[in-house]
């Protein structure tokens, strides 16, 4: 427990994730100033509508262009506190970049993400040497308590707004290392666990505690929290990846995805093996392909993902899947696992079945991961918040309030899934809402920026 | 392939390009290097009683990401002995007999004129050009832009300079007077036989915002400088054009400010410039930027179906009128390709900030991001889009539309468009004959 996290011993530098290196790295001046002069600065920027936070994009990248760092970090950060993270993490070929007029040039389009890094961590770097805040804490002191469930982008958003108008703001994290998938699961190539540790850093410094290794639901009760705190957030996200009922995967060489990809990033102790030449990765969302794509980085010869149905009908990106592609990773399509072959603990074959042909053929492996889907664990708990009938959060689509009054939620539990910038966006609506419920008037009026977000009702 | 050669005052050259007096035409190894590269004839840096130069010199402006679309200099006269320099003139024309070799000069006393214009006819000058418009240093020594500045002094001095010079005699006159008709025409009653402009406008380019001090700086001090390059060609050819047209000055004239590309070379001939004096670019991207000024003036030429340089000339003086001379009922409007349209905004902002409110998008009064911008006077939303927008695409779309009874076809929106040929402006059907300013005043209707 403390309020600044020190995780040196967990931090080890032997983490498999340190092998890997941006594959967009933080720009130099001269490349962020260029890229920044490219932008034409649409008014009322498709790249803006494209924004789960709403981000004045071509407001940023244009005080980029004149030297206004500081400048340019605000605008960020007051429509999405986590647009450092953001800035590497979002998928953004699928929202602002895809968006871009440029597109429509058929010219590359501006790289906003990379843009966004930029200021943010120039900002922070600013913020450090000068000791000057981009938003000092605030003077208005309240007596007024939220407490924040899982350390994850939602809470740490939604902490930060309530922080910076003199909100306390404590932040409960059942796990040792606070920043949620960040810190756990987004590619290391995007971001790294140190750098998901510096954001979560720089949210606290605002104002906010954090305690970790409490689990709520099991150290303390919910109950307990709702009344002893103004309101509550719960930003816990999914739980623990789904198994398959496959016959034989009660094997170590069978792994959930998730497990693996936590292990790739976070422990010191873990190698892959040096006879490991073909892995299966059963799935076709963004964590199937993510984890083949990792494996294919970090030298597995023979990485192949398994998908039930085509390529086109894959949840996950496109472009994430030609990207994996890039690295050797072989997509098989209209197949499904039937059974794992062992050989004692070792695999010797994933038996599939053509879900076109209907023939059933082995495909000789050492490791199957699979990746499909999580589950939802907000019931573990309390049973007393209302979710949806495949395990999701209930929650207003403006407010994220639940079906308590003083439960508010956001992140991964409330729509079974999204990326880092929705949780962001949720974590900041449910701040106002519980300003406003407080008779604060929020001082970032990033209330001009909201859009309704509302939470699809698919998986 | 059409005559790029020009003849001006009686010489020949075999481009209309020339160097401008300035740093590429320092020295002979420089000006034989330009020549190779293709440019028809040189300015010599300016020859007077070497000076003693500061530094730094040089300042820029960028814009956008754009470098130096604006430069300026307190750069001076030459530095180097005046022996060597003519050497150097005499050497250079003697291999390079064919490119013209104009030298650059500027004394005080009617003696010093004499002599360094007998020095420089005798070094082989094909033609003098009298520096009257340095606006920097040697001004304040009673020279350069102080003399083009004072028309009785110009015209003095140029009668001087005709007494001594048995080659063409050239003014390069200063922008920075009130009317360049004033040393203009005393520079033709002067007697000289071209005209050069313009000179560098004084301008401080800019201020270091960190030490404080003007740019560009000499330690802790700068001083006004000499303003130049791509920006200041408007300048120029409103200069050029003002001479251009006024009858009493019948002497050809070298175009001089900004010219960078063939276009804007092709501008300055079409409003009367017979040479065209190149420095800035030079100084951004060398010597070879004449090869494409030269092909693609070439190929301008011969599309336009004109044989030589000379058929361009002055081609669009006569378009050069009196705003009262102007049409009244002359009346067109934007058109908005929606194929083409990449829905950026940027015409609708600047029609509704900045122009007449007369291009609407399909969302309403604006919102949002812009604070309450409707204040009553926001985009007239009673106007219905038109179903379709020019190339069928839906108006319910990305694609603005324009109010064609309102809009005053001002240009604005095609010109802050990104996308080439998706705004054009379009001569609306009228029959009304033309009607100036001029003739309702004479109608008495004004």
């Amino acid at each position: 427990m403390g309020n600044k996290t020190s995780s040196k011993p967990l931090l080890s530098p032997k983490r498999l994730e340190r092998q890997f290196s941006d594959y967009k790295p933080l720009y130099s001046e001269a490349e962020a100033l260029i890229e920044a002069n490219r932008c034409i600065n649409c008014y009322d920027a498709p790249c803006i509508s494209a924004c789960p936070t709403g981000i004045d994009i071509p407001a940023f990248i244009k005080k980029i262009s004149t030297g206004n760092i500081i400048g340019s970090a605000k605008v960020i950060f007051e429509a999405n506190m986590l647009g450092y993270s953001t800035g590497r993490v979002c998928p953004v070929e699928e929202l602002c970049v895809g968006a871009c007029v440029y597109n429509d040039l058929n010219s590359s389009p501006i790289q906003i993400g990379r843009l966004q890094h930029y200021a943010a961590k120039k900002a922070m770097e600013i913020e450090e040497n000068t000791g000057e805040k981009l938003f000092p804490r605030s003077k208005r002191k309240s007596d007024k308590k939220v407490a924040l469930i899982g350390a994850g982008p939602a809470s740490l958003a939604c902490a930060a707004y309530l922080a910076l108008d003199g909100i306390e703001a404590v932040i409960f994290e059942k796990d040792t290392l606070p920043g949620g998938l960040n810190t756990t699961a987004v590619a290391p190539y995007k971001i790294q666990t140190e750098a998901s540790i510096e954001e979560v850093n720089w949210i606290l410094q605002h104002g906010v505690e954090l305690k970790t290794g409490v689990e709520i639901g099991k150290d303390i009760a919910l109950e307990k929290l709702i009344d002893e705190y103004e309101a509550v957030f719960i930003g816990i996200g999914l739980g623990m990846g789904k198994r398959l009922e496959l016959k034989g995967n009660d094997s170590a060489a069978v792994w959930r995805a998730t497990d693996l990809i936590r292990k790739i990033k976070n422990d010191p102790d873990f190698s892959l093996p040096d006879e490991l030449n073909t892995v299966l990765i059963i799935g076709g969302g963004n964590t199937a392909i993510d984890i083949s794509r990792e494996l294919a980085m970090l030298g597995v010869k023979d990485v192949r993902l398994l998908y039930r149905r085509s390529r086109k009908e894959m949840p996950g990106y496109e472009h994430e899947m030609v990207e994996a592609s890039r690295y050797g990773v072989r997509l098989v399509e209209h197949v499904t696992p039937l059974e794992i072959i062992r050989n004692g603990e070792q695999i010797k074959a994933l038996k599939v079945k053509s879900t076109i042909s209907n023939d059933i053929f082995d495909l000789p492996c050492d490791w199957v991961v699979e990746a499909v889907g999580q589950l939802k664990h907000v019931t573990k708990i309390s049973p007393e918040i209302e979710v949806d009938d495949q395990g999701r959060v209930i929650v207003d689509a403006k407010t994220r309030c639940t079906s308590n009054p003083k439960v508010y939620a956001g992140g991964d539990c409330i729509n079974g899934g999204k990326e880092v910038v929705n949780a962001a966006q949720d974590g900041r609506e449910a701040a106002f809402d519980i300003l406003r419920n407080l008779g604060i008037s929020p001082s970032l009026h990033g209330e001009k920026y909201f859009k309704s977000f509302v939470s699809e009702n698919k998986n | 392939m059409a005559d790029l050669s020009v003849n001006i005052c009686g010489i020949k050259s075999p481009n209309p390009f020339w160097l401008a007096s300035a740093p590429p035409t320092n020295t002979g190894e420089q000006v034989m290097r330009g020549f190779d590269a293709g440019w028809g004839g040189a300015v010599w840096k300016t020859l007077g009683e070497p000076i003693v130069n500061v530094n730094s010199r040089f300042g820029a402006i960028d814009y956008s990401g754009t470098k130096v679309i604006g430069f300026n200099n307190i750069e001076l006269i030459t530095d180097r002995p005046l022996a060597s320099n003519f050497k150097e003139i005499y050497e250079v024309k003697k291999r390079y007999p064919h490119n013209v070799v104009i030298v650059s000069l500027m004394v005080e006393t009617k003696d010093e004129w004499q002599e360094i214009i007998k020095r420089s006819v005798d070094a082989g000058a094909d033609g003098l050009e009298l520096n009257f418009g340095c606006p920097h240093g040697m001004c304040e020594r009673g020279m350069g832009s102080a003399v083009g500045e004072e028309p009785k002094v110009l015209q003095e001095i140029t009668s001087w300079a005709k007494e001594f010079s048995n080659v063409p005699v050239f003014v390069k006159l200063s922008p920075n007077v009130t009317d360049i008709r004033d040393p203009g025409m005393a520079a033709v009653m002067g007697g000289c036989d071209g005209i050069s402009l313009i000179n560098t406008i004084k301008s401080i380019i800019g201020v270091d915002l960190d030490t404080l001090v003007p740019k560009p700086s000499v330690g802790k001090e700068s001083t006004n400088g000499g303003y130049c390059g791509p920006a200041v060609k408007p300048i120029a050819l409103h200069l050029l054009a003002v001479l251009g047209k006024d009858p009493k000055i019948n002497v050809p004239i070298s175009g001089i400010g900004g010219i960078s590309t063939w276009q804007d070379a092709a501008e300055f001939i079409a409003l009367g410039a017979t040479t065209i004096q190149v420095c800035t670019a030079v100084m951004h991207y060398g010597y070879r930027i004449v090869e494409d000024l030269i092909d693609g003036l070439n190929n301008y030429l011969n599309n336009k179906g004109l044989k030589s340089v000379s058929e361009l000339t002055g081609q669009a003086i006569p378009g050069f009128v009196d705003w009262g001379e102007l049409d009244l009922n002359y009346d067109i409007i934007a058109k908005i390709d929606g194929d083409k349209c990449i829905g950026c905004g940027l015409c609708y902002v600047a029609c509704l900030d900045g122009a007449h409110q007369c291009i609407h998008t399909q969302k309403g009064p604006c919102h949002g991001w812009h604070g309450e911008a409707d204040h009553g006077f926001g985009p007239r939303t009673e106007v219905m889009p038109p179903l379709h927008h020019d190339g069928g695409v839906p108006a319910m779309s990305h694609v603005p539309f324009v109010d064609e009874e309102e809009c005053i076809g001002c240009n604005l929106c095609m010109l802050v468009c990104p996308v080439p040929d998706c705004i054009t402006m379009v001569e609306a059907s009228h029959s009304e004959s033309k009607k100036s300013w001029k003739d309702r005043v004479a109608k008495g209707s004004a």
